[in-house]
């Protein structure tokens, strides 16, 4: 017994490590500033896409279901909390507690979205979920490009039609600006904080699915009906498993606002683009493989940066080393050569058995 | 008082009338037989016992309660577990956290206390782990406690079907064909386990069965089911030497 808590506790230690150690890296190359300033403006996107991969696999690897929506609760996440830090630019002077806030109100309303989005989607299983979910993201998306939101001496004006539909006094400014989005939110994103929001995901996934929790989630996802009849809440624990994913993205989503100073909604940050290129690092990095997705999301994203200075080349290598990774992952030759060679002693003992 | 009275039992796919007006009375630590040829509708007597379909007509009380119509997940707490005929593991999981899902009702910690990894969190787990373990050493099983499900020999994963649904601290089990696909050899085994079961947590057992062999070495009482309807009920031997359970089912 002791055994396996130490096996899943040292895996659990091993992930943390890699990130930590990763972490340790790159910021030492950056402060010896041994790295281009283009690599290190991608290190904030880097972090997103992890906690976005690790947190969709949440979804896809452990509760079983595939959602195509991800990047919707992303969305909610930024627009939220970049018309939080909009707002109280002036009010809250001081930075990190302005973040902190802008954070907590960003997770809360993808949260918030995930129930609600949850209620109804959950009802469905397999592809009819995917589909739908899809679709709710794309609404997210599109709602929020024809969202004006303003501010003048009288209160904040709503409208779905133009700025000038907003009614405003002559003092107004225009906050949220249909497709244009939001400008000029504050840049707080840092290395630093999307590196601890990493780790608070991990710490909040990797426990969630080594408790009583987890194991119902995963129990439904591996058998509905027996997970039923032995007397686990079905609709309780899918609907959690996809909130804790939405309010995780919501997470990324903060982190996203606050790297750029425009923020607008279009199909390539939080349409079904990147709703899908999340789902290719998850199943890139092994279903349900909470460390894989890491590492998927990582040199998924570094590579076309790295790949650069190969220009028209550039997706046509990025395509090959995707299938390439596939293969290394799931082919049977691969994962046997895999357990021989790397298995650090883990896999023998089973073998030998 | 019976632990479980069912009577007028009857529900009806479209126009066919799969079980109706079945009755059945099961005393306290009875070991209970449920036979019949195939399609006769004995395993779906037990979807609807167990709240899988809603019957349309009838009642079914289990311990002075009325449950008739319930859902599954209420009628699990209140006290039937089941075994499915075809097996149903978790088969990601170990064999260990398949038992443990099964006491998911019976130890509690909150979602939060998980994650923050409070001492209650560690305290509860580690009931679980010592409550499971006991359940799988009856079923020697305690040895693959880590290996996962679905790598389990065929009829360890029968047996662990078993341990899981024990784990849910039911007042009736309910074994769907617990020795199909078992060899003698394994089938005596399972015999001894399913009396052992019944005389450690003194366990009111109903069984569906095809084996001759094991229906008349432990059940005592049986009910043959034939088209949907009651065809005979009785002790073990009366039922067995009925002239009609013998042209419809055991053949002459």
């Amino acid at each position: 017994m002791l055994k396996k808590m130490n096996k899943t506790t040292k895996s659990n230690f091993i992930t943390y490590g890699i990130v930590i150690v990763a972490f340790v890296v790159m910021q030492t190359l950056i402060s010896t500033g041994s790295i281009s300033s283009l690599l290190e403006g991608i290190m904030v996107p880097i972090c997103i896409y992890v906690i976005m991969a690790v947190s969709l696999n949440l979804v896809v690897g452990i509760l079983g279901e595939l959602s195509l929506g991800h990047a919707g609760f992303m969305c909610v996440g930024a627009f939220s909390s970049a018309f939080f830090s909009k707002c109280m630019r002036d009010v809250i002077e001081n930075g990190a507690l302005r973040f902190f806030l802008a954070m907590l109100i960003g997770i809360v309303v993808a949260a918030v979205f995930g129930i609600l989005i949850g209620i109804p989607v959950l009802r469905l299983k397999g592809d009819y979920l995917a589909i739908v979910t899809l679709a709710f993201g794309e609404i997210i998306k599109n709602l929020v490009n024809v969202l004006f939101i303003g501010k003048d001496s009288n209160g904040f004006h709503f409208s779905t039609k133009d700025v000038m539909a907003l009614n405003m006094e002559p003092d107004g400014t225009v906050i949220v600006n249909g497709p244009q989005g939001i400008t000029g939110t504050p840049q707080d994103s840092t290395f630093l904080i999307g590196f601890i929001m990493i780790l608070i995901t991990l710490f909040i996934v990797l426990n969630l699915i080594n408790s009583r929790d987890g194991r119902a989630i995963m129990a439904i996802r591996d058998n509905r009906i027996a997970a039923e009849s032995v007397g686990i809440n079905i609709t309780k624990y899918k609907l959690m498993a996809f909130t804790i994913s939405a309010a995780l993205a919501g997470g990324a989503g903060v982190l996203y606002a606050h790297n750029l100073s425009t923020l607008t909604a279009n199909t390539n940050n939080f349409g079904y683009n990147q709703s899908i290129m999340i789902l290719v690092f998850v199943v890139l990095g092994g279903i349900g493989n909470i460390r894989g997705s890491i590492i998927a999301a990582v040199v998924l994203t570094l590579l076309p940066e790295l790949l650069r200075g190969l220009q028209d080349y550039r997706m046509l290598i990025y395509a090959i080393v995707l299938i390439a990774m596939m293969l290394f992952n799931w082919a049977p030759k691969a994962i046997e050569w895999r357990e021989k060679y790397l298995s650090f002693g883990r896999k023998k003992k089973e073998a030998v058995k | 008082m019976a632990l479980l009275e069912v009577k007028n039992l009857g529900i009806s796919f479209g126009g066919l009338r799969a079980v109706n007006a079945f009755d059945i009375l099961i005393e306290k630590e009875e070991l209970y037989g449920l036979i019949g040829p195939n399609g006769a509708g004995k395993t779906t007597v037990f979807n609807l016992l167990t709240g899988v379909y809603r019957p349309d007509t009838g009642k079914v009380i289990l311990d002075g309660k009325d449950i008739t119509g319930k859902k599954t997940i209420d009628i699990s707490k209140a006290g039937i577990a089941r075994t499915f005929q075809n097996i149903r593991l978790f088969k990601e999981l170990s064999v260990l956290d398949n038992v443990k899902v099964g006491l998911h009702n019976k130890h509690h910690y909150s979602t939060l206390e998980g994650i923050l990894r409070l001492p209650n969190h560690r305290k509860v787990e580690k009931e679980m782990d010592e409550q499971a373990m006991e359940l799988l050493k009856v079923f020697n099983l305690e040895d693959a406690a880590h290996r996962k499900a679905s790598n389990l020999p065929y009829g360890q994963q029968r047996r662990l079907e078993i341990a899981r649904a024990l784990a849910t601290e039911p007042k009736l089990l309910l074994l769907d064909e617990p020795a199909a696909g078992m060899n003698p050899n394994e089938t005596g085994e399972l015999m001894d386990m399913i009396r052992f079961v019944r005389k450690n947590f003194h366990m009111t057992i109903l069984l569906i069965e095809h084996d001759m062999k094991l229906v008349s070495g432990i059940c005592e009482k049986l009910t043959v089911l034939n088209f949907g309807e009651v065809l005979c009920q009785g002790t073990t031997s009366e039922v067995l030497n009925d002239p009609q359970v013998i042209t419809a089912y055991l053949g002459e």
